[in-house]
């Protein structure tokens, strides 16, 4: 336990984003798919970036999009998106980033434990270039230790 | 002993801080308090706090304040974030 499924909805890979907009937009499009969040969700979590800056970008080549918790997350979701080109977000170190992860959480509190995974998955500095180069939603699921339900 | 970590809505990138902290201060053998936030409420959590944690981008937000500002590159270096916690408390 720890990372909210991820079925196969919520990975699109080789995602053609001529900007981070477009990035973020395939992301959030990826949790709505699956049923964790509306379409507003995306927009609060381009308001993030719009407002603070790229500091999404917080390791080479990821960004962590997600919003706060609110009406229009329906479900705690977890979406992957794989960029074909690397796209800049305006980041000073961790530019181009390659692979997108999206994270909605229905509260705060039980949200941890998901951040608490992602960080422990993450530490390996080898997974964010494993998920770059997946061609399935199975390999991304076994990269991350998740299940599709 | 306080650290506070900063991001722009303090569950996401300031939440990884807070767990990658919490494993540099159990490797140092120190004790802590690690305390995420948002940007927005940082004068309210940080005016007791020894290190503050954040990203480039909220260094300028931050803006004065008694506790030394580290700007972590890399979140899930937790190297990088060890030495942090090692050069401010240790």
């Amino acid at each position: 336990m720890g990372l909210p499924p991820l079925p196969d909805e919520a990975v699109v890979l080789g995602v053609s984003a001529p900007s981070w907009r477009d990035a973020l937009r395939a992301v959030g499009g990826a949790l709505v798919a699956s049923g964790a969040t509306t379409d507003a969700y995306t927009d609060a979590m381009t308001a993030m970036v719009d407002e603070h800056g790229p500091y999404i970008v917080i390791s080479p080549g990821l960004a962590f999009a997600h919003a706060r918790p609110g009406a229009s997350v329906l479900r705690d979701g977890l979406a992957v998106v794989t960029l074909a080109t690397p796209v800049a977000f305006g980041h000073p170190h961790n530019d181009p980033v390659s692979v997108v992860l999206g994270l909605a959480v229905a509260e705060v509190g039980t949200h941890l434990e998901s951040i608490g995974a992602i960080a422990n998955l993450f530490n390996d500095a080898s997974v964010t270039g494993r998920l770059a180069a997946a061609t399935t939603a199975t390999e991304v699921r076994t990269i991350m230790g998740v299940t599709t339900a | 002993m306080k650290i506070v970590t900063i991001c722009g809505a303090g569950i996401g990138a300031s939440a990884i801080l807070k767990v990658n902290a919490e494993k540099a201060l159990a490797a140092l053998g120190l004790d802590a308090e690690v305390v995420a936030a948002d940007v927005a409420s940082v004068r309210a959590v940080s005016d007791d706090a020894n290190v503050i944690l954040t990203s480039q981008e909220f260094v300028e937000a931050i803006g004065s304040t008694y506790a030394e500002v580290i700007v972590i590159r890399n979140h899930f270096d937790q190297s990088e974030i060890t030495a942090a916690v090692e050069k401010a408390l240790g």
